[in-house]
């Protein structure tokens, strides 16, 4: 940017024009020049919507993933927000069973899907427990670290005017924790997303991991990449859904 | 995050582990769990240790690392070049930051049928993977590393007669390392954990396919003993990564 004149067109239309500009790349590309096995114009995968809708049984699929990703995401918060409080509260404990926390937050979770299949079957049940092993830890750590950023004087001030335990939790510790309870919803929603899909792509009789196969080995790439695309919206509607309320719910503690 | 640590902790912690090997040896007793789905410690570790005194696991482990290092590299020398070609201008900023953000928050495993698709079960797909989910921290730390240079630096070595090569080399670099080399440090950790993701949804070899099809063969202790070596590697990429990033970040200074 020269001092002088602003650029031709805001960011935000320039970015729309990115995009478009990608697409019109990739629609020109695929149609003169891919092989129409493996890679097929994005107007062809819009198309292919239709069928992926007019399907009961992908819609159900999809329905089952939804259902999966809410339910794994609910556990890992509510699990996590228990234990994250009950570890992070006193420093004795937070000191003992901190470390071992995120030593299992560090393991790598995908050699153990083979685990969960075996010990949960190949339904959504093993899906559900694999999100919740990825979602789980980020909620614990976020909590700990919410509970870490309480002031010891209000904590001292509340006590030392006469407050109970449940005073205390309700009026200084439960507003104090709302920031970081929406951090670790937001990234926990990414880990449950993440284990989900992993786990559903792993193995799946019914699921959505059984149609992305079914249509790769058959080689039909609009219905793949119709797929892909309603499952991609579904994970930015969830994510940008914690995201909105993280920022709506931090604002008053930065005042 | 730093702990203090102090004899209580330790002491409660190792009776943590050994109440969980403890744990772990009861439950595999006759009449426990089904040993196909937990087998007792002692096979696990027989076979943990085979794999770390014998070469059986080397070719497996050679497929994963140079898929691993290619990825990385792959994506940190694409990452480093888009970001620094798009913090050169304020404006490019302003328009590819959130497209970037953006896309990044889209979970990009869901791409990985699409590259079985385009590029087989072979480490093609697994590197595609790990480059497209190690590229996006990369990119983005970059871009955030090199545009937010205070700008009163940039201002003083400008009015000292500084061209762009010494502004770049002097300025920017030293100021934005910290934060580029972050991004690389998640980099080279994702990367690692999406190729062992992607080599456990489909794959021809490599780690993550060993543990599966020891899991298909119901090879039970054989396979707690990779998923430990895999476990391990995890740690000690971790600690090498994270050595290496305050390394280069005191050098730096």
């Amino acid at each position: 940017m020269n001092g002088r004149r602003g650029p031709l067109v805001s960011p935000g239309v320039a970015r729309i024009f990115a995009i478009i500009l990608l697409f019109v790349i990739w629609e020109v590309g695929a149609r003169f020049y891919a092989d129409p096995l493996f890679l097929c114009p994005p107007s062809q995968a819009v198309v292919a919507l239709k069928h992926i809708f007019a399907d009961p049984k992908i819609v159900n699929a999809i329905r089952v993933t939804i259902y999966e990703v809410v339910t794994a995401f609910l556990l890992s918060v509510s699990v996590g927000m228990v234990i994250g409080l009950a570890v992070g509260l006193q420093g004795f404990t937070k000191s003992t069973i901190l470390p071992i926390i995120l030593l299992l937050y560090a393991t790598p979770q995908a050699t153990i899907l083979p685990l969960f299949v075996l010990s949960f079957g190949i339904g959504p049940a093993a899906k559900i427990a694999f999100g919740v092993s990825h979602g789980i830890f980020p909620v614990i750590v976020t909590t700990v670290a919410g509970v870490q950023n309480l002031r010891p004087h209000l904590l001292t001030a509340a006590r030392s005017m006469g407050a109970s335990r449940v005073q205390v939790f309700t009026s200084i510790v439960f507003p104090h924790m709302i920031p970081s309870f929406f951090t670790g919803m937001r990234l926990g929603m990414t880990a449950v997303l993440l284990g989900v899909l992993l786990a559903e792509l792993y193995v799946s009789t019914a699921g959505i991991g059984f149609y992305t196969r079914l249509f790769a080995e058959s080689f039909a790439p609009p219905d793949l990449f119709a797929l892909i695309a309603v499952l991609a919206a579904i994970a930015v509607t969830l994510n940008e859904l914690c995201r909105t309320m993280e920022r709506r719910f931090s604002r008053w503690h930065a005042a | 995050m730093k702990f203090k640590m102090r004899w209580p902790q330790r002491l409660i912690q190792l009776g943590v582990l050994i109440a969980v090997l403890g744990l772990w040896y009861w439950a595999t007793l006759p009449g426990g769990i089904n040993q196909l789905l937990l087998p007792p410690p002692a096979p696990v570790f027989r076979n943990f240790w085979n794999l770390l005194t014998t070469s059986s696991i080397w070719p497996d482990l050679a497929v994963t690392v140079r898929e691993w290092v290619t990825a990385f590299f792959i994506a940190a020398v694409g990452g480093c070049t888009l970001g620094y070609v798009i913090s050169r201008s304020a404006y490019a900023v302003r328009v590819f930051d959130p497209l970037l953000a953006g896309i990044y928050s889209i979970p990009a495993i869901l791409l990985f049928p699409l590259y079985l698709l385009f590029f087989g079960l072979g480490p093609g797909s697994k590197i595609a993977i790990g480059t497209t989910i190690a590229f996006f921290p990369v990119v983005l730390n970059t871009i955030a590393g090199l545009s937010y240079v205070d700008k009163a630096y940039i201002t003083a070595a400008r009015s000292m007669g500084a061209n762009d090569a010494q502004l770049f080399w002097s300025v920017m670099l030293p100021a934005a390392f910290p934060v580029v080399l972050t991004g690389l440090r998640l980099g080279c950790i994702v990367a690692f954990l999406s190729i062992l993701g992607g080599e456990t949804i489909s794959s021809l070899a490599g780690l993550g396919h060993r543990i599966v099809s020891l899991a298909e063969n119901m090879e039970s202790a054989q396979m707690f003993g990779n998923i430990l070596f895999a476990v391990l590697m995890a740690f000690i990429i971790n600690g090498v990564v994270s050595y290496v990033e305050a390394r280069g970040r005191r050098g730096m200074q």
